[in-house]
């Protein structure tokens, strides 16, 4: 650490264990072993940290890592950058996303060394949605580097430390690299080897579209195991918290990559209380998944749904009687 | 042309067969042309790509050509222009999340790939494509690159 009298340590970080790639506490937890619990928060449209606090508060103890979405949908909200640097400030884990969408490579490798200079060590990779998915369809859509490039350059600035023009890092940006999946969706018999293609590419960690089909996914891992791929990455699936039938049939036709059997449907039909039986319906989902060979965790996605979260998550079972850290505790 | 498009994807093999053995002799004529008459032929002869594999590919010329590894589809027709796609937003019916009207690009790539002979090239990695190349040739490229058969 250099000198100086300024303050520059913007988050404390752990020290780097063996066999490890980054300074955070995420890592740590699977490489340990650990069932893994991530979800996402919805970053505010403010300007008000407080409000980042806030919505990160209601999953203390309850999650390892918490996603800071990037524009999701093509939406404006706070950068998920700045996001990551408040929470990481107050003892967070957060998982950056780093869409393709809205920035090119020289921006990308720029925010990669904010990234880590704020603290973040976690970061998911992902192309991004379509600009005409979101409230500014006008806009020009990058597109520079796609998901697998993206890993690839932020693996050659890590292991090698340099951009991707050659020119040398002094510091490398110590980032644990994740990657999307979507088994769920065509072509559903190839999407082992694009998963195979992303940890060629870099991947350490993976966080799946959501799963409302288990037959899907159980064919989806046993293909992963087969191909060794379970040994090389931390597969955590994605689950989702649907409040009606009305909200599953809105989601499968209007969001991107979101597959929904009838079957789920049809319960929340049939449920005198919708909203709890989403909720049971995404415990009984996690309660399966766990089981599942070469799963190594659970990403939670409760777009407006956050404060059951922890509850959910307690239901399930899935933690068994580990409490993840957190800053307030 | 989208239908031609469709069409090349499933006659992949076919045209990976005619690919393989008119590619090296189209490259040594032209590199036998480019050293006879430099650059003075490159606009004629780019045009002419553009007009053969825009036809039957929709090509759009990014200068950095990959459709023997990519099924036979080309990969800058989707509206994301992802090189080691699909997304995952493709839709159940196999179209493309942003363009309903269009099958899945890389759905496409993967099908094509199962029916060629070097099909298992598609499971190796692209980098992003270089944006100085849009509008080049990739055959005049190729052909000027060392170590062409023949040499
Ligand atoms: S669905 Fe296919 S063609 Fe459409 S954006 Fe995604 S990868 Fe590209």
């Amino acid at each position: 650490m250099s000198s100086t009298k300024h303050k520059t340590d913007p988050a404390e970080m752990l020290p780097r264990l063996p066999g490890h790639v980054s300074q955070g506490r995420f890592e740590q937890v699977l490489r340990a072993g650990h069932f893994a619990v991530t979800t996402e928060i919805a970053p505010p449209d403010s300007a008000d940290p407080a409000e980042v606090l806030k919505r990160a508060t209601m999953f203390d103890g309850y999650v390892d890592g918490i996603n800071a979405t990037d524009g999701s949908g093509g939406h404006c909200h706070m950068s998920s950058l700045a996001v990551c640097a408040i929470l990481t400030k107050a003892g967070y884990s957060p998982i950056i996303q780093f869409s393709c969408r809205d920035r090119n490579r020289i921006a990308m490798q720029g925010d990669a060394l904010g990234a880590a200079a704020l603290g973040v060590a976690n970061v998911l990779c992902l192309t991004g949605d379509d600009v005409s998915a979101g409230d500014h369809p006008e806009a020009k859509p990058v597109f520079d580097l796609d998901s697998i490039s993206l890993l690839q350059t932020l693996r050659v600035m890590r292991d090698e430390s340099r951009f991707l023009s050659g020119r040398k890092l002094d510091t490398p940006p110590l980032l644990f690299m994740g990657a999307s999946i979507n088994p769920f969706v065509p072509p559903l018999e190839n999407r082992a080897e694009q998963l195979a293609k992303k940890i060629a590419a870099g991947a350490e960690f993976i966080q799946s579209q959501y799963c409302f089909d288990l037959d899907i996914l159980k064919r989806f891992m046993a293909r992963a195991v087969d191909m060794g791929l379970t040994e090389k990455c931390f597969i955590l699936i994605g689950v989702g918290v649907l409040p009606s039938a009305r909200t599953a049939k809105w989601m499968r036709a209007n969001v991107p990559g979101v597959h929904i059997p009838d079957a789920i449907v049809k319960r929340l039909q049939g449920a005198a209380k919708p909203q709890a039986e989403g909720r049971a319906i995404c415990v009984e989902m996690m309660q399966k998944i766990k089981e599942i060979q070469g799963v190594s965790g659970i990403h939670v996605m409760a777009y407006r749904q956050e404060k059951w979260v922890g509850s959910i998550v307690k239901k399930s079972g899935i933690l068994a009687d580990r409490k993840p850290w957190a800053p307030t505790q | 042309m989208y239908r031609v498009r469709l069409w090349a994807v499933k006659r992949s093999r076919f045209l990976e067969g005619i690919y393989n053995s008119v590619n090296p002799a189209i490259l040594l004529l032209l590199r036998g042309a480019t050293k006879v008459f430099g650059k003075s032929l490159d606009r004629l002869i780019t045009v002419m790509e553009a007009q053969l594999k825009g036809f039957l590919f929709d090509c759009k010329m990014c200068g950095d050509c990959t459709l023997s590894k990519s099924g036979m589809s080309c990969p800058m027709n989707c509206p994301k222009t992802i090189r080691n796609g699909p997304c995952g937003g493709v839709r159940n019916n196999g179209m493309c999340e942003v363009k309903p009207d269009m099958r899945c690009v890389w759905v496409a790539a993967w099908d094509g790939a199962s029916r060629m002979k070097n099909g298992a090239a598609i499971e190796t990695i692209e980098f992003a494509v270089d944006h100085r190349g849009k509008g080049k040739s990739t055959w005049l490229k190729l052909a000027r690159e060392k170590g062409l058969a023949g040499e």
